[in-house]
């Protein structure tokens, strides 16, 4: 529940902002929401990653599978990952995951 | 501590988001990229779910309606001809933009905007040469003509209405990979469409190389290397046909010969910059278009058939729709960027084109007073020249300018700022692309015409590339004209010293060769040698036309009597090599078999058993190509010195050659200590190529297949995007055979169009969609290998409206 919450806040904040602005605004909702909940630097690196890394790969997944993995297959040789779009999919999650994570953790750290 | 550790996190945040959004060497900014609401991900398609689509779209007169069919060809049903072709725009871009743009970046030398330093040579090159030049010319020269400039101007705001509609999300996917954004759609561009044709399809002419080859061989040779005739061609006009006219007066004497002409060190500067920079016609582009009269169909109306052979790309450089108002009904392939149907039908008549291979460029010699190059010398006296500043923006380097000195014969391609030549004796180019012409018009009347004397007319204003027109009529007629400007040019580097070398005639349209309604019942083409010895004007020929591919298309059209739509498609995918059966008996007469070993031997027999079809299960086709592939280079080896290019005679001309002479000096190889003959080259040859075999499948009886071993392949148009290509499309057919897929060259649009039943067949090897992202963008690959055709859905909108995928009506 301690973790559930802050991720649940990350994604859906993250989902909304998206929506009209650029892709790094994900770092100022999870920068803001750690500082807000006043979120332990572990719990808000590891909250704000799983928040938006559920996001990305799971918007990701949805139009991936709604495509029958066409492009994935073709980025996933162009980048490349032997055609694996499973590996796809978690690296997408993992870049936004990265940047949520770290800028959950500095506003957790600001906090203190 | 804390605060210190705060600013260490945010750092590193900062800084990753700073990479994230910034590309790392080829690759794209991968935060940006990556980022499911707006990067590659927007690109995936849903396979699935489709449904209508309601759309304000300012700028219409009135509303448009567009079904897209099981294929995503798009079907526009417009009230009037402005609505129709801003729509024809709207819907190729929606489809192909990022295609139209990069090809006209390519035509005017802008690719360096997008892949920075290493293409800026290239980029040079296609201004030097005068693509954009011309393309400016013909823009002029097209507004000149109201319903044309309306036509192009409607398709260019249609362009330009779907990328106002983009957000960054919505491009294309290469736009996101490559980092950049579409820019405004011009006539220019449509222009410069053109001038890319004109760039791929009307460099036949090898002025240098004849020059090289008489000053290096001598004129007797020059004859018997690359004959005019022979008695075997079957030309498009068929031999005997009278010719309505007489010419303008007795026609002009063959070109003298450049005797005694001696090479210099300073031409070969010149000469190895050319070489290099040149691209020579590609063997393996040319086409294959037919039409058969009602007296010799099944229905009792004409076929006519259509398929040019490019090289193959993805997105498909063909983009197949119907365009239908009150006042047009035509179907058929599209080139995106540029209104109108190119190869197609309507209600009453059918088109489809074949390269003409005319030569309509010349190179002349020019001497510039000083380094300043302002003046040339013409008529004895020094002439102002004219110069064209260059501009150049290179992604991710400093801006490039370049001076192209323009002059009486044309801009000079290669000076010491261009391909390093030393002395101030220059060549120049002259080509009739660099003439304002509006080809759109041809294709605009033909879209709407009714019957020959139309077709007739929609030609004349046609001028380059040249192209053989294939025609049918409902009402019964068929016909054939090669199509074009064409000056009597040079076979020769011409004299640029004296007006006397200009193009001082230019045949007549109503001159050029044309036949309508023959008594054998058929007309076709496949860049074949145009006209017989009675044409009364000088046809340029140095070893460009291919002729046996001809021979096999008349051969299969006058054999067979009541000819149907199956017929036609076994002829389209016909793979007999016509080539292979004039060339192999005589490597088999003459090749020495007491020195093959056991396996070798086998394959001798194996090529002995073979019938010459180059089907995708045949292994005779790959001995016969891999020892043919080595036989060639080594027998004309003396045509290889990059500093004296010359033109190795194509495989028709070496097929003669070498059954009928035994004794040339062509058959030494230079590499060689002692003088080899025919017999010599013809066992070594085959024996490297074995060798060949064997290295690459560890012995002569585990080589795979020809389907296997050609390896077909359609390229994605971006060389850095190879995992968007598709490799290794198993099929039969072979280059100069009328299935005229190669590795990566091929039939780029095959059509089929029935007047018994007004139907219409097609396939070619791509998609609708040119996203990398949608089933539609390689979907017909498949059918395509295998031949199996699409019945078009030329059908009226209530019939569409049942078999669409779904449909989209834009209201004003």
């Amino acid at each position: 529940m301690k973790l559930l919450f802050p991720i649940l806040a990350i994604a859906i904040v993250s989902a909304v902002v998206q929506n009209f602005a650029p892709w790094w605004s994900i770092a100022i909702v999870a920068f803001i929401i750690s500082y807000l909940l006043r979120l332990k630097p572990g719990l808000a690196f590891l909250a704000a990653f799983l928040g938006v890394f559920i996001l990305w790969a799971g918007v990701a997944a949805r139009l991936d599978f709604g495509n029958d993995h066409i492009l994935s297959t073709r980025i996933a040789t162009l980048f490349p990952l032997k055609g694996n779009y499973w590996l796809l999919l978690l690296l997408t999650g993992v870049v936004g995951g990265l940047v949520s994570g770290l800028a959950g953790l500095s506003g957790a750290l600001l906090r203190k | 501590m804390r605060f210190i550790a705060f600013l260490v996190s945010l750092g590193a945040t900062i800084g990753l988001i700073y990479v994230l959004n910034h590309p790392l060497g080829p690759a794209p900014a991968l935060g940006r990229f990556f980022d499911p609401y707006s990067g590659f991900w927007q690109n995936a398609e849903n396979t699935s779910h489709y449904h209508d689509i309601d759309l304000q779209l300012p700028g219409l007169h009135d509303k448009v309606e567009v079904y897209f069919d099981d294929r995503l060809v798009p079907h526009i049903f417009a009230q009037n001809d402005e609505d129709l072709f801003f729509m024809q725009g709207y819907i190729t871009a929606r489809n192909r933009l990022w295609q139209m743009e990069v090809q006209t970046h390519s035509a005017a030398g802008r690719v360096s905007e997008i892949a920075g330093e290493k293409a800026l040579a290239k980029d040079r090159l296609s201004r030097r040469i005068g693509l954009g030049y011309g393309a400016e010319n013909s823009k002029a020269f097209i507004e000149k003509d109201a319903q044309s400039n309306d036509l192009v101007r409607a398709y260019c705001a249609g362009v330009n209405a779907y990328i106002k509609s983009l957000s960054p999300k919505d491009y294309p996917l290469e736009y996101k990979l490559l980092g950049y954004a579409p820019e405004e759609w011009t006539p220019l561009k449509v222009a410069l469409l053109l001038k890319n044709m004109a760039n791929m399809l009307s460099v036949y002419e090898f002025d240098i190389e004849n020059t090289n080859f008489v000053s290096k061989f001598g004129a007797d040779q020059f004859h018997y290397i690359y004959p005019e005739r022979d008695s075997f061609t079957d030309y498009i006009i068929p031999r005997g046909t009278p010719w309505a006219f007489a010419g303008d007066s007795a026609p002009a004497a063959p070109e003298a010969l450049p005797a005694g002409q001696k090479v210099s060190n300073v031409d070969r500067d010149l000469y190895e910059s050319y070489d290099r920079a040149i691209e020579k016609p590609q063997e393996l582009n040319g086409s294959n278009n037919w039409a058969v009269s009602g007296s010799k169909t099944k229905s009792g109306k004409p076929l006519l058939c259509n398929d040019p052979h490019l090289q193959l790309n993805l997105p498909s450089i063909w983009y197949e729709m119907h365009l239908s108002s009150p006042t047009m009904n035509a179907y058929g392939a599209t080139l995106p960027g540029a209104p109108c149907v190119i190869s197609g039908w309507n209600d009453s008549i059918a088109w489809g084109v074949t390269n003409g291979g005319r030569d309509v460029r010349d190179w002349f010699t020019v001497q510039f007073k000083d380094d300043t190059h302002n003046e040339y010398l013409l008529d004895s006296q020094w002439v102002k020249t004219e110069k064209r500043i260059e501009h150049y923006k290179v992604k991710g380097g400093k801006d490039f300018t370049d001076t192209v000195l323009y002059t009486r014969f044309g801009p000079i391609v290669f000076d010491q700022s261009y391909g390093d030549v030393k002395s101030r004796k220059y060549l120049s180019l002259k080509w009739t692309a660099h003439t304002g012409s509006n080809e759109f018009k041809t294709f605009y009347l033909l879209n709407k015409g009714h019957n020959y004397d139309n077709y007739l007319d929609a030609l004349n204003n046609y001028s380059c590339p040249t192209q053989n027109f294939v025609f049918a009529s409902r009402s019964g007629d068929i016909a054939i004209k090669e199509q074009g400007t064409h000056p009597l040019t040079h076979e020769f580097v011409a004299d640029g010293s004296t007006s006397a070398s200009d193009w001082h005639r230019v045949i007549p349209n109503e001159h050029n060769p044309m036949v309508k309604n023959p008594e054998r019942g058929f007309v076709s083409s496949a860049n074949q040698f145009p006209v017989d010895e009675t044409y009364p004007y000088p046809v340029s020929h140095v070893g460009i036309y291919e002729n046996p591919r001809a021979m096999r298309i008349n051969h299969l059209l006058s054999d067979s009597q009541k000819m149907d739509v199956a017929y036609m498609q076994r002829m389209q995918r016909d793979n007999y090599n016509m080539i292979a059966s004039l060339t192999l008996p005589t490597l088999l007469r003459v090749i020495d078999r007491s020195k093959l070993t056991a396996d070798e031997t086998e394959a001798i027999s194996a090529l002995e058993h073979w019938d010459y079809y180059d089907n995708a299960d045949s292994k005779a086709t790959v001995y016969y190509e891999a020892w043919t592939d080595v036989l060639y280079p080594l027998l004309w080896d003396e045509m290889g010195d990059p500093t004296l290019p010359m033109r190795k005679p194509n495989t028709y001309r070496t097929a003669y050659f070498l059954r009928d002479d035994s004794t040339s000096a062509f058959y030494d190889n230079l590499q060689t200590g002692e003088r080899e003959t025919r017999e010599m080259l013809v066992l070594m040859s085959f024996d490297k190529a074995m060798k060949q075999l064997k290295e690459k499948y560890g012995s002569l009886d585990k080589v795979k297949d020809w389907g296997t071993y050609k390896a077909t392949m359609v390229h994605h148009l971006s060389p850095q995007l190879d995992a968007f290509s598709r490799m290794n499309v198993y099929c039969g057919g072979n280059r100069g055979i009328i299935n005229a897929t190669s590795h990566d060259h091929g039939p780029s649009w095959r059509m089929i169009v029935d007047f018994g039943d007004m139907k219409g067949y097609c396939l070619y090897p791509g998609g609708e969609s040119g996203n990398p992202g949608s089933k539609f963008y390689d979907n017909m690959v498949d059918s395509w290998a295998k031949g199996d055709y699409y019945t078009a859905k030329f059908e009226p909108k209530a019939q569409l409206d049942r078999d669409k995928l779904y449909k989209i009506t834009f209201n004003k």
